[in-house]
């Protein structure tokens, strides 16, 4: 065990490889749990516990350290009663156990209008409006991105405007996407289809004209041609690279995911995270953020997973 | 270079000269005509093949041999129909030849096995795409698998194989096309020493028992003599016939007649056609030498190597 933790581009071992993806999670949980349980780190706040005899102070009033220790000074020079509190953080920064306990809560508490959803319900949203953008953009921009990378005629057909269309923001079709779609959940399926879509055909495109080309020949001298040599030799070259791209950008569909339901009827996960800010339950936004990161490393990981057994060949590229 | 005294490479035994004069009572397989292929860059147009001419009848061993430069490996490509030439004729049994087919085999030197398929799934493609039902290319396929002994291997995939092996589920899988000929660009250069010898064993024994024509690329020397019938030698810029070289060395082939006067006969006349005495003298000198000054010490402790 006396190999050197940092040597260049070389392996470590199965346990040192698991101490450090736990430690990836635990150093950053390390940082907030320091400066929420710290008292005299950061903390900018005082949460008022007597109020004395200042006027507007009231029990559990959360003010700057600053003006509390005014206040004293003011008071204790007149000699009147002083307040008391405690250093605190800001309401936005809820400490661990607060958003560990909200984690559970924001599922267990009924909403607060009759007409608005539980937090389960507006995840099920949300996750519907994904996998709808994200699987109507695959079944056009795959297909294409394919064709695109193989047929030089059909790539300088699509890819100029493609890599123009690119540029134009998704979120900036929302107010078209709204007006053409509705209000539902239609213009945010709109909006990730044209988040992801246009990437997907130059990533899949960029791929496919990435497989080894003598594959190609090797296959043309044995006897392949146009179809042949598309279903037996370029989709599956391919598909394992193509799996993996689309990993990554069912990622960036998460991201467009925030923007889209912001528009029209604001609805999903999203909705939950603005509304519960409002109500200044920061506890319960974490929690919302931590949730949409728990589903996509759980989704990513299940994915890879099923990658492996999907293309068992892949496995020595790896090792 | 000692000077050995050795036979005419031309001085043919009775029954080698008799065996050439049957070889070419075969029927023809490939005819090359008049092959010309030019390219333009920004420098101009160059000239990759100039009028290559020749023939190889059924069964025969060729093998193209030139210095690095000379085009074998787009002669070799050209013939698979993988690149266009700019006139000529290529007739494939008397037929010209457009585009890659399945009639015409070709192994190549990065072995270009399909990583995503088994050993036996590789070799079954060919016969797939000839619309050969399912059973009956697997079935096909684990002879040919078989013939080259690989019949353990046939489920492992591409990368757990040894070069060696790869390359002989490469042959397999361009004979189970039962192709005309064979194409092999420079087939074991990848391969060490060791293994490359008995792949040249193995590619023997194969060629001896099945009905195919092969050309085979390399820049070995002793790899063409040992396994040729008939050496095409080219000389570079532009690619052009230098000599089409007719083996002396009896066959069937086998190892210990790499010293046999024919043998080494045949290597000296090749070092003469790719890498003439004066060549060095014309181009290289200046251009491509070592600028050495002794940097050894005065008083090092070995002061020479010699």
């Amino acid at each position: 065990m006396n190999k050197p933790w940092f040597a260049v581009r070389k392996e470590l071992s199965s346990r040192r490889r698991t101490f450090l993806a736990v430690m990836s999670f635990v150093f950053p949980l390390l940082v907030w749990s320091l400066v929420s349980y710290v008292p005299f780190i950061w903390h900018p706040q005082v949460e008022v516990i007597e109020a004395g005899e200042v006027d507007y102070f009231r029990a559990g009033m959360l003010v700057d350290r600053t003006v509390f220790e005014q206040e004293r000074e003011t008071l204790r020079a007149e000699g009147r009663e002083l307040p008391t509190g405690t250093r605190t953080n800001p309401v936005y920064l809820p400490a661990p156990h607060e958003v560990a306990t909200a984690l559970y809560t924001a599922f267990s508490t009924e909403p607060q209008r009759r007409n608005e959803k539980w937090l389960h319900e507006s995840l099920a949203n949300s996750i519907q409006v994904i996998f709808w953008g994200f699987f109507l953009s695959s079944l056009i921009g795959v297909p294409l991105g394919i064709l695109a990378g193989t047929y030089v005629a059909v790539s300088r057909l699509t890819e100029p405007f493609v890599e123009f269309f690119r540029y134009l923001p998704a979120p900036a079709f929302g107010a078209l996407a709204v007006a053409i779609l509705g209000i539902h959940d239609a213009p945010k399926i709109a909006i990730i289809f044209i988040g992801t879509f246009f990437q997907q055909v130059l990533v899949v495109a960029n791929t496919t004209r990435k497989l080894d080309p003598s594959l190609l020949e090797a296959a043309m001298t044995l006897g392949a041609r146009n179809a042949g040599l598309l279903f037996k030799v370029v989709i599956p070259g391919i598909a394992s690279d193509l799996y993996r791209d689309m990993r990554i950008l069912l990622g960036w569909a998460w991201t467009y995911l925030i923007v889209a339901e912001m528009i029209g009827a604001s609805s999903g996960i999203t909705w939950f995270i603005t509304q519960q800010a409002r109500y200044k339950n920061f506890d319960n936004v974490f929690a919302a953020i931590l949730i949409i990161g728990i589903i996509g490393l759980t989704t990513d990981l299940i994915l890879a997973w099923l990658g492996r057994r999907l293309f068992p060949w892949q496995r020595a590229a790896r090792a | 270079m000692i000077h050995l005294e050795l036979p005419s490479y031309r001085d043919q035994s009775p029954e080698v000269a008799d065996r050439f004069r049957r070889l070419k009572e075969r029927p023809v397989i490939l005819e090359v005509k008049g092959l010309t292929k030019t390219f333009d860059t920004a420098q101009g147009s160059v000239t990759a093949l100039k009028d290559i001419n020749f023939c190889t009848h059924q069964r025969e061993f060729v093998c193209v041999i030139g210095p690095s430069g000379c085009g074998k490996s787009t002669l070799v490509r050209t013939l698979a129909g993988l690149e266009d030439y700019s006139s000529g004729e290529v007739l494939l049994d008397g037929k010209p030849v457009r585009g890659p087919g399945p009639d015409r085999g070709m192994v190549f030197q990065g072995y270009t096995l399909f990583p995503w398929r088994t050993v036996k799934k590789n070799v079954m493609l060919g016969l797939e795409l000839a619309g050969r039902s399912r059973t009956a290319a697997e079935e096909e396929a684990l002879q040919w698998i078989d013939l080259v002994g690989l019949t353990k291997f046939a489920n492992s995939y591409p990368h757990q194989l040894s070069g060696g092996m790869k390359q002989r589920v490469a042959i397999a899988r361009a004979l189970a096309n039962q192709p005309r000929i064979l194409l092999m660009d420079e087939p074991f250069g990848a391969l060490d020493a060791q293994t490359r010898a008995k792949m040249q064993g193995y590619l023997l024994e194969i060629w001896k028992n099945i009905d195919i024509t092969v050309v085979f690329i390399t820049h070995d020397l002793d790899e063409a003599i040992y396994l040729a019938d008939r050496i095409l030698v080219l000389k570079a810029h532009p690619g052009e016939v230098q000599e089409l070289i007719e083996v002396p060395v009896p066959q069937p082939r086998n190892p210990s007649q790499l010293l046999s006067p024919e043998f080494l006969a045949t290597k000296r006349r090749l070092e003469e056609l790719i890498h003439p005495p004066g060549a060095e003298t014309e181009e290289g000198v200046n251009g491509d030498r070592l600028n050495m000054v002794r940097m050894v010490p005065v008083n090092a402790k070995v002061e020479s190597v010699f």
